[in-house]
C-alpha cells in the first residue's frame, strides 16, 4: 500500500509514525501525555476538515458541532440508556454521519461565505439544542461520560489512550493521503480549481462534495466521541462557534491542502495555549499576535512554506 | 395590533438596527477585499468599552462617544495598515484567519486595558419608558433607531454623491478596472476599514445602555452582524439593513411567542431556509459566475 504513495508522502507518513512512536520518550509526566492525546484528537478532526477545506475548497464553520454531537451521542446512549460505551460510540458516530449526509445535500449547494454562514448556523443550532435539552444533556454545565471499556476492563491511563489515539491518527493520515492520490482526490482538487470546469469533464461535483463533507463530519464525530470518553466530561462549549473557528484556524495555520499541515497546525495550536498558560492575563494577546504574525509571514501555512524552503531551487 | 406584539416589534427593531450597523461594516470591508472581517464584533466592543472609560475620565457623554468612535476607527485603520495590508497577495482564507487572530488579540487587550467585568453605560436620555399604544418604548431605542437612520442617510450620500464613495463602489464591482482608472485600491481598503470601525463603534455605544457591555460582547454581536449581512446578501448595503432588521425581528418574535431559549435556533433556521431557497441572500448580486 505504501508503494502507491509518492515518495515525499511516504517519507512524511514514516516520519509521523516515528514521531508517534518516539514521542513517549520525551513525555515525562501525565500532563504531557494529556496534551499529546489532545493534539492527536484535534489532528484527526483537522485531517478530515483539511480534505473538505484544503482539497475540495468547501469551508465549514460548524465542524465543532459534529465534534460535540459525536461526544454527546455516545455519552447520552451510555449514561441515559445504559449502553456499553464501546457500542454507543460507533452508533453515535454513525448517526452524526447520517445527519451530515442529510443536511449536507441542501447546504453544499451554497458557495464561499454563504456556505460558511450555513455551516456556522448549523453549529449554533446544535450548540443551543445541547445547552437547552438538559433532560438529556445536563444543560450548559455538561454531563459526565463513562470511560471506554473492553471486555469489562476500562481503558484507563494516559499511556493506553496515547497509543490508541496515535494509531488512529496514523490510520486517518494514511487514509487521507491515499484518498488525495486517488481519482476521487483528483476530482476534489479539480472541483476546487473550478467547479464548472470540473463538471464539464464529467465530475459529479455535488456527489464528491457531499462525500467529503460526510467523511470529515464522521471523523469529527469520532474524535468528539473519543474526547468525551477520554476526558470523562463534556459540555456544550465543545461545539461552540469559537471552537469551530479554532479547528479551521488549525487547518489554515498548518497549511491548506497539506495533510501533514493539518497535523502540524493541530499540534501547534493545541500546545501553544498550554505553553502560554504561565503568561496568565497576557495569554490571549500573545496567542492572537502569534496567529497574525504567522499568517502574515507564512500566508500559505507552516508546512507548505517550510517545504518550499527545502525544495531544490530551479533557476529561471 | 395587540400591545404584546407592539412590544415585541419595538425590541426587534432596536436589536435589528444594531445588527444592521454591524452588518454594514462587514459588507463594506467585504466589498473592497472579499474578506469577512471577524474582528468586526471587536470594533463594537471597543466602542462601548471606550465610551465607559472616557465617561469615567470625566468627559461628557457626547464627547466620550465621539472619542470612542475615533479610537475605534484608529484601531481599525491600524488593523488594515499593520496586518491586512502587509499580507496582500495572500488568499482570502488567510486574510480571514488574520482577522480572527486580530479579534483574539483585541479581546485579550480589552481584558487587560479594562477588566473582565460587565459595565453599564447610562442611557442617553434617562430610562423613563414612553407609553405607545399600550406598549412601552425606552428612549434609548429611539436613539438607536434615529442614529441608525442618520447613518444610513450619510452612507447613502457618501456612496452615491462623493467621488470617494463612488471609487469604493467601483472597486467592489471590478478591482482591476478600478485600479486601471487610477483608483488607489489600497487607500479604498484603508478607508473601508476606518468606516467599518466607526460603524461598529457607533453600534456598540448605542446598544451598551440596553444590553451592557463587556470585553467579550463582540463575539455574539459580530456573529449576528455576519448572519445579517449574509441573509441580506453580502456586499449589498440595503441587503445588510434588511438582513439586520429581519434577524432582529425574527429573534424578538421567536423569544416573545415561542421560546427565549430557542430564539437563536429559530433565527438560524430561517437563515438556512432562506439560503437554501436563495443561495445569494435576499438582495445579493444575481450575476452568473463567470468562468
Amino acid at each position: 500500500m505504501l508503494a502507491r504513495l509518492g515518495a515525499a508522502r511516504r517519507g512524511g507518513l514514516l516520519a509521523l509514525a516515528l514521531a508517534v512512536a518516539l514521542l513517549p520518550l520525551a513525555l515525562g509526566n501525565q500532563y504531557l501525555y494529556d496534551v499529546a492525546i489532545l493534539v492527536g484528537l484535534n489532528a484527526i478532526v483537522c485531517v478530515g476538515l483539511n480534505l473538505l477545506i484544503g482539497y475540495a475548497g468547501q469551508i465549514s464553520l460548524g465542524h465543532a458541532g459534529f465534534f460535540a454531537l459525536g461526544g454527546y451521542g455516545s455519552a447520552i446512549l451510555a449514561v441515559r440508556y445504559g449502553w456499553p460505551p464501546l457500542a454507543a460510540l460507533p452508533v453515535s458516530v454513525g448517526s452524526v454521519t447520517l445527519l451530515a449526509f442529510l443536511v449536507g445535500r441542501p447546504i453544499l449547494r451554497l458557495k464561499g461565505h454563504y456556505l460558511a454562514m450555513a455551516t456556522l448556523g448549523l453549529g449554533v443550532i446544535i450548540t443551543v439544542v445541547l445547552a437547552t435539552e438538559d433532560r438529556f444533556t445536563g444543560g450548559p454545565d455538561g454531563m459526565s461520560v463513562p470511560p471506554l471499556a473492553l471486555f469489562g476492563r476500562a481503558l484507563a491511563g494516559e499511556r493506553a489512550w496515547y497509543w490508541l489515539v496515535g494509531a488512529l491518527l496514523l490510520a486517518c493520515v494514511w487514509l487521507a493521503l491515499n484518498l488525495v492520490e486517488s481519482p476521487r482526490g483528483r476530482a476534489l482538487r479539480a472541483l476546487h480549481g473550478s467547479e464548472v470546469a470540473a463538471e464539464m469533464i464529467g465530475i459529479d461535483s455535488a456527489r464528491h462534495k457531499l462525500a467529503v463533507f460526510v467523511l470529515s463530519a464522521g471523523l469529527a464525530a469520532a474524535a468528539g466521541g473519543l474526547t468525551a470518553h477520554y476526558s470523562g466530561f463534556i459540555t456544550p462549549s465543545q461545539g461552540s462557534f469559537l471552537r469551530s473557528i479554532e479547528l479551521v484556524t488549525m487547518v489554515v495555520f498548518g497549511g491548506m491542502a497539506s495533510t501533514f499541515g493539518a497535523v502540524v497546525g493541530a499540534a501547534v495550536l493545541t500546545t501553544l495555549p498550554q505553553l502560554l498558560t504561565p503568561l496568565k492575563d497576557y495569554e490571549m494577546v500573545v496567542f492572537g499576535a502569534v496567529m497574525m504574525f504567522t499568517m502574515i509571514f507564512m500566508p500559505r501555512g507552516i508546512v507548505p512554506t517550510l517545504a518550499a524552503l527545502f525544495k531544490p531551487r530551479t533557476r529561471p | 395590533m395587540s400591545a404584546q406584539l407592539l412590544q415585541v416589534l419595538f425590541a426587534g427593531l432596536t436589536a435589528g438596527a444594531i445588527y444592521a450597523l454591524v452588518a454594514l461594516g462587514f459588507s463594506i470591508i467585504y466589498n473592497s477585499s472579499q474578506v469577512i472581517n471577524f474582528a468586526q464584533g471587536e470594533f463594537v466592543m471597543i466602542g462601548g468599552m471606550a465610551t465607559v472609560s472616557f465617561l469615567h475620565l470625566g468627559l461628557p457623554l457626547p464627547l466620550a462617544a465621539l472619542a470612542a468612535v475615533a479610537a475605534t476607527t484608529l484601531v481599525a485603520l491600524a488593523l488594515d495598515k499593520l496586518a491586512v495590508e502587509r499580507a496582500r497577495g495572500a488568499s482570502v482564507v488567510t486574510l480571514i484567519i488574520i482577522t480572527i487572530g486580530a479579534s483574539i488579540l483585541l479581546r485579550g487587550l480589552a481584558s487587560l486595558v479594562w477588566d473582565k467585568n460587565i459595565h453599564a453605560l447610562p442611557a442617553f436620555n434617562g430610562d423613563k419608558p414612553i407609553a405607545v399604544g399600550g406598549a412601552t418604548l425606552l428612549p434609548q431605542s429611539l436613539w438607536v433607531l434615529g442614529v441608525s437612520l442618520a447613518v444610513l442617510a450619510a452612507l447613502w450620500w457618501f456612496f452615491n454623491r462623493t467621488l470617494y464613495g463612488k471609487a469604493m463602489l467601483a472597486t467592489s464591482h471590478n478591482r482591476l478596472a478600478a485600479q486601471l482608472a487610477g483608483i488607489s485600491v489600497r487607500r479604498v481598503l484603508l478607508v473601508s476599514f476606518g468606516l467599518s470601525g466607526a460603524l461598529g463603534a457607533l453600534a456598540g455605544i448605542l446598544v451598551a445602555p440596553i444590553t451592557f457591555t463587556a470585553w467579550d460582547v463582540g463575539v455574539m454581536l459580530g456573529l449576528k452582524g455576519f448572519a445579517a449581512a449574509i441573509l441580506g446578501g453580502l456586499g449589498s448595503g440595503p441587503g445588510a439593513v434588511l438582513g439586520g432588521l429581519l434577524l432582529g425581528l425574527a429573534e424578538a418574535l421567536a423569544a416573545g411567542y415561542v421560546s427565549s431559549a430557542y430564539k437563536d435556533v429559530i433565527a438560524f433556521v430561517i437563515i438556512l431556509a432562506v439560503l437554501v431557497l436563495m443561495p445569494g441572500g435576499l438582495l445579493g448580486r444575481r450575476a452568473a459566475e463567470r468562468v
